[in-house]
């Protein structure tokens, strides 16, 4: 096939769209912590930018999408991106392989600054920068294979799971590797008797609607054209956030009043839960998705909260882990090839199976990032320390493991 | 004698507070944002899920050096303007000063205290 030149305009646009969302994630973390760390908390989102984009090139992108070894991981036929230029691309033949390399590459970079909210606070910062390499060259570029390369065991070539955008990739590997370091590294200082409430919400707010508009280059673009599917998802996209933000509204409403940093956190959440789902089902269909992503995220966030359970920081095992596993299953339930023809029926549609795709990948996805996660964190633990001294805590981690202050 | 009053009040009601005592002649004040609770012992706040509690709540501090035979008035008027009769209206602590010293001048005592037409002048 031929390069189509406004497929390739909108998937450009899309990675710029993308890339965008992880400086929006640092700003939504960051309005959340405590004042003290607030620079802190950006730059973990931000180095992320810096040192996925490198691995993606040298290694990562190879990792993922190389030629299939068994099924696990991808061959190392891409290293440096060797082979991979203007040309049509086999997974995407109306785009040059380089530009579908370079629109993964901002999948890749967002999904491990995602956990950053497990661990804010406390992490040791060079730590933090030997586990995101690892974490992403050991979970998140193999699980990028099962899913979407070729000949991986859970994709089209495997099991039949769909995962449109990355509810598996994405959302499922950050959430539950987020529970498996926060249960690692342990609470926060005065976690359970102290309150740490937010520093700037407007900053969280902005965070969220970059993140909402980004959004739409993540799940749009997945489309990997300028077509009715991509239309589609973009329309799915805001509906289930849209569904989520008003149902998440009245859960706060009904516990006291309509919190703006919950409203945000629903329209996030809604994001997440239609991400897997996104060119599989219908508007309607997303709307039904958002609706119920909201409650169970939203209870999920106050009983572990509630019960001091673990200190989760910034609830990233609820919204995304919960969301993605959701949006993951109910994928399974509305997809219908109506829709997308090149897709599945899902068990609304009369094919229950496709539910017990969703569920078997899910549930091996979430087994391994888990697992992995924890062995990593408690290796790194070992070795050089996951997190940064009492004194250094409570001092903040914007003096102590940068030497600034945010503001003076 | 001089007296300094210290008159920890609602936020909002500064501006009130301000004018009220502008009202009387009070020239001299300053003004800090600080935070704490008296009985009110501090409120609920909307989390992402639920509510969680804040203890310390930001309050307005105002200081005002003025001799003896105002500070009644003075009381009078913060009290007057500061008020919503619900809890967390604030307090007024009443300290001696033992002596003010104007910078630019040297001068000292009630001179250093007093500005032309004020309330101490009058």
């Amino acid at each position: 096939m031929q390069i189509d030149s406004g497929d390739t305009t909108w998937i450009l646009v899309s990675s710029a769209l993308v890339l965008m969302m992880t400086p929006a994630l640092g700003f939504f973390y960051g309005g959340m912590v405590r004042k003290k760390n607030i620079l802190s908390t950006l730059n973990l989102s931000f180095i992320i930018i810096c040192l996925i984009s490198v691995q993606w090139v040298l290694f990562g992108y190879s990792l993922s999408f190389g030629s299939d070894v068994g099924g696990l991981i991808g061959g190392l036929d891409f290293l440096g991106f060797s082979g991979v230029g203007p040309e049509p691309a086999k997974i995407a033949p109306t785009i040059p392989h380089m530009l579908f390399a370079a629109f993964q590459m901002m999948f890749a970079i967002i999904t491990p600054a995602l956990i950053t909210g497990a661990f804010v606070e406390r992490i040791r910062f060079k730590t933090f920068l030997v586990f995101s390499l690892l974490w992403a060259t050991l979970i998140y570029d193999p699980v990028c294979h099962w899913v979407w390369g070729p000949g991986g065991i859970l994709g089209a070539d495997g099991l039949g799971a769909l995962d449109f955008a990355g509810g598996t990739v994405v959302h499922i590997t950050a959430g539950f590797s987020a529970l498996a370091f926060a249960l690692a590294i342990g609470p926060r200082k005065g976690f359970g008797n102290a309150t740490f409430g937010p520093n700037n919400i407007p900053f969280t707010v902005l965070g969220a609607g970059l993140l909402w508009m980004g959004w739409f280059g993540f799940n749009g673009g997945s489309a990997l054209a300028a077509d009715g599917l991509a239309v589609n998802a973009l329309v799915t996209t805001n509906t289930a956030a849209a569904a989520a933000g008003c149902v998440w509204m009245i859960l706060s409403w009904l516990d006291n009043k309509p919190s703006v940093l919950g409203i945000v956190t629903g329209a996030v959440v809604g994001l997440v839960a239609v991400t897997p789902g996104a060119g599989f089902v219908s508007p309607l269909g997303a709307l039904v998705i958002g609706a119920l992503a909201a409650p169970i995220s939203y209870y999920a966030i106050k009983y572990i909260k509630g019960r001091n359970l673990v200190d989760e920081s910034l609830d990233v095992f609820a919204c995304h882990g919960l969301g993605g596993l959701w949006g993951a299953l109910a994928t399974g339930l509305f997809a219908t090839t109506a829709v997308n023809a090149g897709g599945v029926d899902g068990l609304f549609y009369g094919n229950p199976s496709q539910f017990f795709n969703q569920l078997g990948a899910s549930f091996l996805v979430i087994v391994f990032s888990f697992g992995v996660t924890f062995v990593v964190a408690k290796v790194l633990d070992a070795v050089m320390g996951i997190r940064v001294s009492k004194n250094a805590e409570e001092a903040g981690l914007d003096i102590s493991e940068h030497a600034e202050r945010a503001y003076s | 004698m001089t007296k300094k009053i210290e008159a920890i009040i609602r936020e909002e009601k500064l501006d009130d507070v301000k004018a009220a005592l502008q009202e009387i002649g009070i020239v001299g004040m300053n003004v800090s944002e600080i935070r704490g609770h008296g009985r009110q012992g501090g409120i609920s706040l909307a989390g992402r899920s639920g509510t969680y509690k804040v203890d310390l709540l930001p309050k307005i501090q105002i200081n005002i050096v003025l001799s003896d035979h105002n500070v009644e008035k003075t009381i009078k008027t913060i009290r007057e303007s500061a008020l919503t009769g619900e809890q967390g209206d604030g307090v007024i602590f009443i300290y001696p000063v033992d002596e003010v010293i104007r910078v630019r001048t040297g001068e000292r005592g009630k001179k250093a205290l007093m500005y032309e037409g004020d309330i101490d002048s009058r």
